[in-house]
This record gives structure tokens, C-alpha cells and sequence, in this order.
């Protein structure tokens, strides 16, 4: 559904995006990480056609964002990171324009603006005056105009900013369940939502797109990933550290506060380590406390392959 | 025009309508337009020492009265949605930015227009004193009406230059001064003794004075017509350039 190829963006001399390629079909939820001022939202304003690529090509479904604005922007539905919308309309008053600017009309307008109060949660303050209304409901009126025309293309930048945790978690549904039959970008800062709510995602460093993949493959990529604590009662740590170096899935082990860390040879083999440690503690009869292998860490992914602010001054 | 652009334009120029009625800055204008009209022709104007049942001390104004109020109408047609990120918005719905520009315009102008209807008091007025030439009225206030027009889309092409509605006002206001003085006779007259006349000719047919004059007669010409609509074409035309060319900032 979105096909990007060699995206680029400079802003005078500066590159902001700077050469992405990907693309996202239907049933998929492609979650954008990065820091701050990594180039998201400048890539997500080219896909939905506000700003200009300096290079590069944007589809969607087929129609070409640069050739055919009109039948690319049908497909879309963008929730800009400003979430804006205009402060002296009343919600329902917002909604209904948008609808009609999504050529709805009549009943199916009507219809639409219903739906989506319903989705969004808006029922409440579906007459009070925009400017009236708190920041997360000001962001979900923004959330529901994004959804109004059902699109099959969603562009979300930062939905879940401001949003109180019941309303995140009832947005990351939301996403979830919008990505099982449409395409869908999101951004966020906040990493636990890639698991909650993404098939796949991207981290974005500079404009440059570093890691690309599924959560679990990123995580895989941590130092933690597929390690495997270790506490027996019963034998010296040392001695239980020296009988876990003998096995052939380990790489390195280190006492930790009277537990043992063992490390994979290979990160993706955290399982079969785990169950290697598990044989060999009913070998030595050990009577174990404590056995648990990590998954991995998405932050600690995002620190070594994105160059924070901090870092770079 | 097709269907669905009248559409677009309607839905568009109702909700700016809708944001210029609900907010207490309209109500302000009109009453500050009316009060200003009254006051220049009335006193400063001398309508009543005049003793002719004409409007001419009403239409001379206009020009000038337009010069700092259609500004401060149009000012926030663009900056404002560049200030609070609805342009991001709306350029990304499935619409031909032109479409926007048009209706926008539309909007304030007939907006403007209200504000002109609003003074027919004062034709009343002349018609009770005596029996004016209602042609030459009515000629008047199109001419008036156009002129609005066409400084009107002058600040809507200022307006997206910037996200600053002051910033918008002051350089309306400059553009829109040098197209009085260009054909303004105090000007005119201090030039002849520096520019030879065919120059100043071809500077002053790019004046709104110039092609006002005759609608205030109770002419209409096409040409001068043509003139206001030209302007108004070009600018909005500069306003579409100047939205494509300025995203995001
Ligand atoms: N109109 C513009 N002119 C010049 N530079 C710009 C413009 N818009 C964005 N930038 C720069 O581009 C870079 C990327 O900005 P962008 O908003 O895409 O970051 P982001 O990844 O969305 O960051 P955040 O997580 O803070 O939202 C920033 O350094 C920003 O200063
Ligand atoms: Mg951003």
C-alpha cells in the first residue's frame, strides 16, 4: 500500500531525511522510533503530501503522491503531530467539515461522524467548543478526523502524546486493530508500544534509517537478549559458575549478586541455552530458585544505535 | 466547475464564515466600518455643504478606508492556519490547494460585501434629501465592492508569506498604498516635474484611483473591471506559488 523509495529531504543545506526506503502493505503496523528531531514527522509529512520530497518517490496504493495528489491523500487519513484543529468549531462542527471535505455528504456523512465519536470517545464534549476542551481530547478530535473516511492508509504522528493511560492503551488497540486490514505508520517515543501495538519497526537515526525489522528482531539485537539468570540454593556461586562455562551454548558467565548471568553464543538461542542450564542443574542436582531468559531490551537497542542530543554535545 | 470543488469551496467557505461570525472581531469591524464611513462622509466629507444628492463624499473614502480595514480582515486568512498547524491539515486532505485559496477569499469578501450593504442608510439618506442617480450609486458601490476585492486577495497573498498577522497587516498595507499613490493626482502632479508623462501614465494605470474614478462617475468599464479582477487573479494565483513554495515553515 505505501511503497517509499529513496526518500530524501533537505532543508538548505541540512538533510533530514536522508535516503529511506521501505514499504508497508495492508495488515501491517510499522512503528517509527527515533529521537528527537531524528526526521519523522518530516518523513511522515512527505508521505501524506504537505511537504515537497527533495528526492525520491512516495506512493500510495499505486498513486504517486508528487503525480496524482488528489487520489493518494483519498486513501490517507494523518493525524499531524500538532494534532490541530480549529479552536473556535465544536467538535461535532469539526467533524462534520472534515467529512464533507472527505466528499461525505448526507447520511454517510452523518453516519461517519458517529462512528468515529463512538471509536474516539468524544461523546462527552461533542458541543463544547474546541478550544474549550483538555489536550488529550483536543488530540482525540484530531485521532477522529484521521478516521473519519475509514481510510485504508493511516499516518499517525505521535498518537498516543498527551493521552491519559487508559486512553493509551485504548488507542494502541485502536492501532492494533486498524492495522489488521490497513496500513499503518505510527511515531512514538515510547518504546513499550512498538510490543503492544507493531508488526514491524524502524528506528531512524539522523534521517537514516538504522534498524529496521520485527520488535523481536530488534530486541534480539541488545546485549541482554537470550541471557539467562541463574540462582540454585545449595553450591558455592563460583562452583555453579564454573560447571554453567562448560556448556557449549555459553558464551560468558558472570556472577551477579549471588546468581549466576549466562550469555548465548547466539542471541536468537536464548531458549535452547535456557534449556541446556535446566539439564545441566538436574545433572548436578541443584535445586533451582530462579531460572528466566531475556528477551532483549528495545531501549537498550535505541541507545546504541541512535546518537542522542546528550551524546553528540 | 465541477461537483465536487463547489463542494470542497462551500464546505471551506462556510466554516471560515462560520469562524468570522462567531468570534466578537466581526461585529467589531462592522461597527468600526460603519462608524468611519459615517464620519468621512458626513463630516469630513461635507456631504451636507455639498447640497448634491450624490454619494461622492461617501466613495472617496473608500479607498483610503479600505487601505487599513481589508488588512485587518484578511490578515489571518493564512497566517493563522501556518500559526496553528491547520494548514498542515488542510493541505492534506484530498483537495486542490486552489480550491482553499478561493474559498477563503470568497469568504472574507462576501464578508466585506455585508459590511457594504450595511450602509445603505446612507442611500436612503439621499434619496429622502433629494433624487441622486441610483445608477451612479449602484456603479459605485460594485466599483467599491471590487476594490475590496482586490486588496483583500493582495493580503491574502501577504498572509501566506507568513505565520505573523501583524507582520501580514503592515505589508498589505504598503502594497495596497503604493496602488493608491501610483495613480493618487497629489502624487501624480509632484512627479510630472521629474517623469515625462507617458511614464507616469503607465505607472498610474496600474492605480486603483485611476480605475475607481470612473465607477464613482457611474461608469463601468469592462476595462476597469478587468483591472480589479486581473488583481485579484494574480494575487491569488501568488498566494497559491507562495503556499507551495512555503510549506512547513
Ligand atoms: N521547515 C523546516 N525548516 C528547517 N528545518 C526543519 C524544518 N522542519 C523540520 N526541520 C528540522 O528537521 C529535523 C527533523 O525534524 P522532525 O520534526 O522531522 O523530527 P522528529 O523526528 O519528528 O522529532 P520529534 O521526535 O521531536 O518529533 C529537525 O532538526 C528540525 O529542526
Ligand atoms: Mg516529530
Amino acid at each position: 500500500m505505501i511503497q517509499i523509495e529513496h526518500l530524501t529531504k533537505s532543508f538548505g543545506q541540512r538533510r533530514v531525511v536522508d535516503d529511506l526506503s521501505f514499504s508497508v502493505e495492508r495488515g501491517e503496523v510499522l512503528g517509527f522510533l527515533g529521537p528527537n528531531g531524528a526526521g519523522k514527522s518530516t518523513a511522515m509529512r512527505m508521505i501524506t503530501g504537505f511537504l515537497p520530497a527533495s528526492a525520491g518517490r512516495i506512493r500510495i496504493g499505486g498513486h504517486d503522491i508528487a503525480d496524482a495528489p488528489l487520489a493518494a491523500k483519498r486513501l490517507m487519513g494523518y493525524l499531524p503531530e500538532s494534532a490541530a484543529s480549529y479552536p473556535d468549531m465544536t467538535v461535532n462542527g469539526f467533524l462534520l467539515f472534515i467529512a464533507e471535505l472527505r466528499g461525505l455528504a448526507g447520511d454517510a456523512k452523518k453516519r461517519a461522524v458517529h462512528r468515529v465519536v463512538e471509536r474516539c470517545f468524544l461523546d462527552s464534549v461533542l458541543y463544547q467548543s474546541i478550544e474549550t476542551l483538555s489536550k488529550g481530547y483536543r488530540h482525540r478530535t484530531c485521532l477522529a478526523q484521521s478516521l473519519i473516511h475509514d481510510p485504508e492508509v493511516l499516518i499517525m504522528d505521535e498518537p498516543t502524546d498527551g493521552l491519559d493511560p487508559n486512553q493509551k492503551h485504548e488507542v494502541r488497540n485502536l492501532i492494533r486493530e486498524m492495522g489488521k486490514t490497513k496500513a499503518v505508520i505510527f511515531s512514538t517515543h515510547i518504546l513499550e508500544e512498538v510490543d503492544a501495538a507493531c508488526t514491524r519497526a524502524m528506528i531512524i537515526d539522523r534521517g537514516r534509517m538504522v534498524a529496521n525489522g520485527t520488535p523481536a528482531s530488534l530486541k534480539a539485537m541488545s546485549q541482554s537478549a537470550g541471557r539467562v539468570t541463574l540462582q540454585v540454593t545449595g553450591p558455592e556461586v563460583t562452583a555453579v559458575q564454573a560447571a554453567c562455562a562448560t556448556l557449549a551454548e555459553a558464551s560468558a558467565v558472570e556472577a551477579v549478586g549471588g546468581k549466576v548471568r549466562v550469555s548465548p553464543k547466539d542471541k536468537t538461542a536464548g531458549a535452547a541455552l535456557a534449556r541446556a542450564l535446566m539439564e545441566l542443574a538436574a545433572r548436578e542436582h541443584w535445586q533451582v530458585a530462579e531460572l528466566h531468559a531475556e528477551e532483549g531490551h528495545l531501549d537498550e537497542v535505541f541507545r546504541k544505535l541512535t546518537v542522542s542530543d546528550t551524546v553528540r554535545a | 466547475m465541477n461537483t465536487t470543488a463547489f463542494h470542497h469551496i462551500r464546505a471551506i467557505a462556510k466554516r471560515e464564515l462560520g469562524s468570522f461570525f462567531g468570534s466578537p472581531v466581526a461585529y467589531v469591524f462592522l461597527v468600526i466600518f460603519l462608524l468611519l464611513t459615517g464620519f468621512f462622509t458626513f463630516t469630513v466629507g461635507a456631504f451636507f455643504e455639498r447640497g448634491e444628492a450624490g454619494l461622492a463624499s461617501f466613495f472617496t473614502w473608500h479607498p483610503w478606508l479600505y487601505l487599513v480595514l481589508v488588512p485587518a480582515v484578511g490578515m489571518r486568512l493564512w497566517a493563522e492556519e501556518r500559526r496553528a498547524g491547520t494548514l498542515e491539515l488542510l493541505l492534506t486532505m484530498p483537495i486542490n490547494p486552489w480550491e482553499a485559496i478561493v474559498a477563503k477569499f470568497l469568504a472574507s469578501w462576501i464578508f466585506l460585501g455585508i459590511a457594504l450593504l450595511l450602509t445603505f442608510p446612507v442611500v436612503l439618506t439621499v434619496n429622502w434629501l433629494g433624487s441622486p442617480d441610483n445608477g451612479q450609486i449602484f456603479a459605485g458601490y460594485l466599483g467599491s465592492f471590487f476594490l475590496a476585492g482586490a486588496y483583500l486577495a493582495i493580503t491574502s497573498m501577504t498572509s501566506a508569506l507568513t505565520r505573523n498577522q501583524v507582520v501580514a497587516f503592515i505589508v498589505s498595507v504598503v502594497l495596497c498604498l503604493f496602488l493608491i499613490l501610483a495613480g493618487f493626482s497629489p502624487v501624480t502632479d509632484m512627479l510630472t516635474r521629474w517623469a515625462s508623462p507617458a511614464l507616469i501614465d503607465t505607472v498610474a494605470a496600474f492605480s486603483v484611483m485611476t480605475h475607481f474614478e470612473g465607477f464613482q462617475r457611474g461608469v463601468v468599464d469592462s476595462r476597469d473591471l478587468l483591472f480589479f479582477v486581473s488583481i485579484i487573479a494574480f494575487a491569488l494565483f501568488a498566494t497559491a506559488t507562495i503556499l507551495r513554495n512555503r510549506r512547513a515553515g
